[in-house]
């Protein structure tokens, strides 16, 4: 086995042909990195002397494969060398079109280096982070980075093209370059620790990359694979990417809490019914959604004096899609008839809007709603209110009355008698209907309904002084 | 007010903007300045939110005189508001560009006073960089519809790229959300932008010396999921577009809910997934030969969401497969699922010299497992594997939603599908 010494590409570029020459088959010759150069790319002394040269025989290089081996050449990994001159031999030995042939395992591998230089130099072009120092001339831009592969002074060019008229040095483990508007010239490795730290500008350049991020659309993986974690060190936005995620995920939380316990996120901002009624069917404010065939918005006169506010719609309700038509609907009709008030000039609506209910066989059997439901659910009770304005609220039953009076409120202590309201000039509550057509005994249901008509008339009155002083 | 408080509350506003492409110009560095352009963009960073960031994306201001309903900054919104002025974005692209932040600048504004006023100050910025800085890095300037075509023709000459947004696939869409637009005002100033790009490349011929007119062209942008519009309409109008202003780009930027929106508006954002759905259809219809009518059917309009559009195509055409990647044409083998423009350009170039298995398209990274059923290799023929039952579309599909998802963001960014 013959070991040949390269520093590199055009070292291996001359040996290659030699050996092509020479015949000597791939298996027969092992590339190995000079000494010196062991790990830097900066030599003082210039490269080593090469081996003598031989004539030149007739040597296929298709097109491509001298750009191709430049760029590999520049990969860290030591067999490099051999298997670009085992391509080489192979295309020169009755394989013309091998480079074509990218599925062939030595050519995948090749192209597999290639591109890793390649994303490499990219990335480099991306990464380099610059730091304004001065020195005795003035204003110089002083970066460090740490590349994947051997390719500083290979991007040299590319920055001096780019910052022209910039005084600036790119440090590297592997070695450096400096321009000074005119010439590139080529430096030892540095360390990460010599370089310069930080720069005024890095906290607007935190600022606004903190400003762009959209908190909704947390993708940690996608910008690891593009932006690998061992290069973060040297970039001044990457301290604050950690910050970022946890003010992303206490959002989150939040939201998710927000959006699971209130309708206020679907409530629109423009008040009027005919916005309100349309917009309720898109509501997620709690999971009773989820169940009821739709929601049930209120109705009525659109300045009703009066706002009668229920618990939930029922079985009917849901179905129908309108409040109060059910058989509790009924006796609020026949009650509020008898005590004088017209059905048509009143606002009907509920606590909750949709149907909460248990299955039983077939039958849908009503469940009252938790507290959280109806907390939920207030801002489209509060919206309402703000549209119909008013003079008088009568709560319907417990859920109602907590609703907009609070947990303390009792319906059995403090039916019948008025309460100041901040939504209206008066509040009373009175039972449900629903709860006179529960109870079984005929007899209490008759005196329960007196009651609840009585309750009514002192609306009825109420709402003719109001409508007098109107 | 500080730059720093500015830029949080400019740069916040300008993120909904989708275009972030710094590719396709080439432009020398100005002796004695700072910055070329390359033709590649690069990404010098990306958020945690998994994009790339290569412009400092700004808005000039935020302050707007419209209302268009689906934007923050509409004049009925309580957005906290500032305004730079153009000697601040100039000294902020600088000093980023600089230290190798940014490959240069994106700039779009509220309409302040009028769309020419406002038009003047975006010409300033971009005037006093190339002039006054010898920038030559990338510059994209939004061009606010309407604006006269003396100032577009101003704004060619500084710019890489301009684009005005066509907002919305359909004229009725804009008469509800943005009453204020139309599509023929938005177009003709599309028109003048691709004049002015014509015109230049026209004296190039004659004169030798091309006087530069955003070499990069000029893109749009459209919101989806504000109103009913299906795909179908997406698309068309996309590639009407595409065909009658030569644009680069059409960016569609999926609607999400902003805060205190009017009520004409959804409450629920557009599905990401639909977005990343309609930049593939794009990708197909742009490099891969496909027709905007055979993306979409009469009786669903819409893209499916569980699938990329061109397997769901090679789903309702199943006696166009298999296909032969040894034998068939370039135009046969782009549609085949799976199958990118890249890896087909690899395939006619190897297939001279060497004959396929199914071993070799898995070396390039070909997803066999889906392309199985669509493809004759010299080792494999799709006969045997139950290609009539139902169970194709379940096989071909991703395994698991995630994947899904990741599947269609990814091929709606690299344009593999
Ligand atoms: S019950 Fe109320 S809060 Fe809950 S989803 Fe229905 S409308 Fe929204
Ligand atoms: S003109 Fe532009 S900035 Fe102003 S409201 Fe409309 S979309 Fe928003």
């Amino acid at each position: 086995m013959r070991v040949v010494r390269v520093e590199g590409f055009e070292d291996w570029r001359r040996e290659a042909r030699a050996l092509l020459a020479a015949e000597v088959r791939p298996e027969q010759v092992s590339f190995q990195p000079s000494e010196a150069s062991q790990d830097s790319l900066f030599e003082e002394d210039g490269p080593s002397a090469a081996m003598g040269e031989t004539q030149t025989a007739r040597i296929t290089v298709p097109r491509g494969f001298l750009d191709l081996a430049e760029t590999v050449a520049l990969h860290r990994e030591e067999r490099r060398w051999d298997l670009l001159y085992r391509v080489l031999w192979r295309v020169n030995h009755s394989e013309r079109h091998l480079l074509a042939v990218d599925v062939d395992e030595d050519v995948r591998e090749l192209l597999l280096m290639e591109k890793a230089v390649r994303r490499d130099i990219h990335k480099m072009h991306a990464f380099v982070r610059f730091r304004k120092v001065a020195d005795e001339e003035g204003e110089r831009y002083v970066a460090w980075h740490r590349p994947d592969h051997r390719i500083v002074f290979a991007v040299g060019p590319w920055f001096a093209r780019r910052f022209g008229a910039m005084r600036w040095s790119i440090l590297t483990p592997d070695g450096s370059v400096h321009w000074d508007t005119r010439e590139l010239t080529h430096g030892p490795p540095v360390t990460q620790s010599e370089a310069p730290q930080g720069d005024d500008m890095e906290e607007l350049w935190r600022s606004y990359y903190a400003s762009i991020f959209n908190p909704a659309r947390v993708k940690v993986k996608a910008m690891k694979a593009e932006m690998p974690v061992r290069h973060w060190a040297t970039l001044p936005e990457a301290d604050i990417i950690p910050q970022l995620l946890q003010q992303a995920s206490q959002r989150e939380v939040q939201m998710r809490e927000t959006q699971k316990t209130s309708a206020a996120p679907f409530v629109p901002g423009d008040h009027r019914l005919e916005v309100l009624a349309p917009a309720v069917q898109r509501c997620q404010g709690c999971e009773l959604y989820q169940f009821a065939t739709q929601a049930v918005f209120g109705e009525g006169a659109r300045q009703a004096l009066v706002m009668f506010v229920g618990e939930q719609p029922g079985d009917v309700e849901d179905v129908k899609g309108r409040p109060f038509v059910g058989p509790a609907g009924k006796v609020l009709d026949e009650a509020l008839a008898e005590a004088g008030i017209d059905r048509r000039e009143v606002y009907v609506t509920n606590a909750v809007k949709h149907f909460k209910f248990e299955e039983r066989g077939k039958r849908r059997i009503h469940k009252t709603p938790r507290g959280v439901e109806v907390a939920a659910c207030k801002p489209w009770l509060e919206a309402e209110m703000d549209a119909v304005q008013p003079k008088l609220i009568v709560a319907l039953g417990a859920t109602a009355a907590v609703s907009l009076m609070g947990r303390d409120f009792r319906i059995t202590r403090d039916r019948g008698v008025f309460f100041p309201h901040p939504r209206a000039e008066a509040l009373l509550a009175t039972v449900h209907p629903s709860y006179l057509l529960r109870l079984p005994d005929p007899q209490q249901k008759a005196e329960e309904y007196v009651k609840f008509v009585e309750d009514l008339r002192l609306v009825a009155e109420r709402v003719r002084e109001l409508g007098v002083a109107r | 007010m500080e730059v720093q408080a500015k830029l949080r509350i400019l740069a916040d506003a300008a993120k909904y903007d989708a275009s972030c492409a710094s590719s396709g110009s080439k432009r020398e560095r100005p002796a004695g300045g700072v910055g070329n352009t390359t033709g590649i963009g690069i990404c010098h960073s990306y958020t945690p939110d998994g994009r790339c960031v290569s412009l400092l994306k700004l808005l000039l201001t935020n302050y707007c005189i419209y209302d268009c309903t689906y934007c923050v900054n509409r004049i009925s919104s309580d957005t906290p508001r500032a305004r730079f002025t153009p000697q601040e974005v100039v000294s902020l692209t600088i000093e980023f560009y600089k230290r190798n932040y940014i490959e240069g600048l994106f700039l779009s504004s509220g309409i302040i006073q009028n769309v020419d006023y406002t038009m003047e100050q975006l010409i300033e910025v971009a005037r006093t960089l190339r002039e006054e800085h010898g920038f030559g890095g990338y510059i994209h300037l939004k061009v606010a519809p309407g604006a006269s075509e003396e100032l577009i023709a101003e704004a060619g000459k500084w710019a890489d790229r301009l684009s005005a947004n066509i907002e919305l696939p359909q004229q009725a869409d804009l008469d509800k959300l943005a009453p204020a637009k139309t599509h023929a005002e938005i177009e003709d100033t599309m028109t003048d932008i691709r004049t002015g790009i014509l015109t230049a490349k026209d004296k190039t011929t004659r004169a030798g010396r091309r006087p530069q007119f955003a070499p990069a062209g000029q893109s749009t942008q459209m919101i989806v999921g504000a109103t009913e519009a299906p795909d179908a309409a997406i698309l068309t109008k996309a590639s009407t577009l595409y065909k009658g202003y030569q644009l680069r780009r059409v960016y569609y930027s999926a609607f999400s809910p902003i805060p205190h929106a009017d009520p004409r508006l959804p409450l629920q954002s557009a599905p990401l997934v639909r977005e990343n759905r309609l930049y593939q259809a794009d990708w197909l219809l742009r490099f891969y030969g496909f027709q905007v009518q055979e993306l979409t059917t009469p009786e669903s309009p819409n893209l499916p969401l569980d699938k990329d559009p061109k397997l769901a195509w090679a789903l309702r055409h199943r006696a166009f497969f298999p296909v032969d990647v040894n034998q068939a044409s370039q135009a046969a083998l782009l549609r085949v699922p799976g199958l990118g423009v890249r890896n087909v350009q690899r395939i006619l170039r190897i297939r001279r010299y060497h004959t396929l298995r199914l071993e070799d398209l898995r070396r390039l990274k070909v997803p066999v497992e889906r392309a199985k059923f669509f493809v004759i290799t010299a080792d494999h023929h799709p006969a045997g594997l139950e290609w009539e039952s139902r169970k194709v579309e379940k096989k071909v599909k991703p395994a698991s939603e995630q994947l899904l998802l990741f599947d269609a963001a990814q091929s709606a960014t690299n344009g593999e599908l």
